[in-house]
């Protein structure tokens, strides 16, 4: 029997403002992996992830965290979300809105250290969030989910406007993660980090088009690269239309 | 509701108003000016400015924190902030309460400078002692921030918020005795004076004003007051969603 899943979503159906932004959508997502939700902007990515966490209103079926229902509250300490905008109180500096965060688990200050020198913030301990530039803050609202060390890490857009340096570092580091246990759900719009994933989600108007293996995909639409599966899927399903 | 992570969130607050040094100069400093000023204008009338300058020392923590909470409360929610303690351990009432302690502990410094001023410098008179003023400026205090919380749900944008001032603010300041005494206003309008609760608040410091000890009356007035921030906490706390759309 494989273990049981991080994350299992079973018809899932979100409206926004009276239209279907999930239209009964279901996965599961293996714990210890690394999965990549992707999707053109407004396919509904943040609404799935908003699901998982808990903090969306949802019309009809089932979200199951770590085998409790999404948003409960014994997963409060075992989940960390990072949001699109870097949710960080910029009249704070980086050491104390990290700091803070830490103390909500119970972790002190040498906890919050670390995981600013992880997302190679250590420089600007000090600075006030208000005047980072905009890749800084992302790391450091990235900064305020590490400190928790969740079981579940789920990351909406973590590397929009980071450099290719810092990127890789920071997938690396995600892929680290996953080693030691934790499940990690990570939503992009590029392509190129879709190969660093276990599985991916392909996200298009509020369905799965794709719910595989990078390596399944490619076999799958005969394309050597990720963008070109994807447009082949994409394709396909407007041929069928 | 969680002790620890109350005082976590109460000292984040805190720091977040201790780093900008502007504000920090604005709360301590502007009501003992202000109150130096209507001092100076009602010069020839102290028996006067002993009544106006009392209930300005209410008033303008009242003030001050109805603004300062609904500010800090709505960039909570529109930053995202918000979204993200809600899948923290932290709770509603943590919250809601961090914010009171913090701003009370404001509150309480800008009322120390404030009727330190009045009653050293200016000459205010109170019969009764002082730590009644000040008990009942930190409790209205409590009640502008209570009433900040809970209108910062209906506001979407700062300029919004601010805008809420002259809605939820102003009458009551109006109508609590600081510009007319309540009992010479039309019928109606007592029967409005006696449902805001800053009217009891003036009352309360009148109490103080006119007797040495302190009265069962004052007592009366504060507890109204004292259960108006109850209320508006809790109705303000119940604006806080875990899940939104």
């Amino acid at each position: 029997m494989p273990p049981a899943p991080a994350v299992s979503v079973v018809d899932l159906v979100v409206d926004r403002s009276r239209k279907p932004v999930l239209k009964g959508v279901s996965t599961s997502i293996a714990a210890g992996s690394v999965t990549g939700l992707l999707g053109p902007s407004g396919s509904g990515k943040t609404t799935f992830i908003r699901a998982v966490v808990g903090t969306q209103k949802v019309k009809s079926g089932t979200v199951e965290v770590l085998g409790r229902p999404a948003g409960s509250k014994p997963l409060r300490r075992r989940l960390a979300y990072v949001t699109q905008d870097a949710s960080i109180y910029r009249d704070l500096s980086v050491k104390a809105n990290v700091a803070y965060f830490a103390a909500l688990y119970g972790k002190g200050r040498r906890e919050a250290m670390r995981a600013i020198e992880r997302v190679g913030m250590g420089d600007h301990a000090d600075h006030l969030a208000g005047n980072l530039s905009g890749g800084q803050k992302t790391r450091t609202s990235l900064a305020c989910a590490l400190v928790i060390e969740p079981e579940v890490l789920i990351l909406d857009e973590p590397t929009v406007g980071l450099d290719p340096v810092i990127r890789e570092e920071l997938w690396d580091r995600f892929r680290d993660l996953a080693r030691q246990g934790a499940t990690l759900l990570v939503s992009s719009h590029v392509m190129d980090e879709a190969d660093r994933c276990d599985r991916l989600l392909l996200l298009r108007e509020g369905r799965f088009i794709a719910d595989d293996t990078p390596a399944g995909l490619r076999a799958a639409t005969g394309t050597e690269n990720l963008e070109a599966a994807f447009l082949h899927l994409i394709r396909e399903l407007e041929e069928d239309d | 509701m969680s002790l620890r992570i109350t005082f976590i969130t109460a000292g984040r607050v805190l720091r977040q108003l201790l780093n900008d040094h502007r504000t920090v100069g604005l709360v301590l400093a502007v009501p003992a000016l202000i109150i130096a000023l209507i001092s100076a204008i009602m010069d020839d009338a102290p028996q006067v400015f002993d009544k106006t300058g009392l209930i300005l020392l209410a008033a303008f923590p009242f003030m001050l924190m109805f603004m300062i909470t609904s500010i800090t409360l709505l960039r909570e929610r529109t930053g995202g902030t918000l979204e993200r303690l809600m899948t923290t351990p932290t709770g509603k009432l943590d919250l809601v309460v961090g914010y009171a302690i913090a701003f009370g502990v404001a509150a309480a410094a800008q009322t120390a400078v404030a009727a330190a001023v009045a009653f050293l410098f200016l000459g205010l008179d109170a019969a009764g002692p002082t730590w009644a003023v000040f008990l009942i400026c930190i409790v209205t205090a409590l009640f502008g921030m209570a009433l900040g919380l809970f209108v910062s749900a209906f506001a979407t944008t700062e300029f919004q918020a601010v805008q809420f001032m002259p809605v939820f603010v102003v009458p009551q300041l109006f109508l609590c005795g600081l510009i007319w005494p309540a009992d010479q206003m039309a019928g109606w309008l007592q029967g409005v004076s006696d449902a805001l609760p800053l009217t009891y608040a003036v009352k309360a410091l009148t109490e103080v004003q006119l007797n040495p000890e302190v009265t069962g009356a004052m007592w009366g007035d504060l507890a109204v007051v004292l259960g108006a921030v109850l209320v508006a906490t809790v109705l303000g706390a119940a604006t806080l969603r875990r899940r939104t759309n």
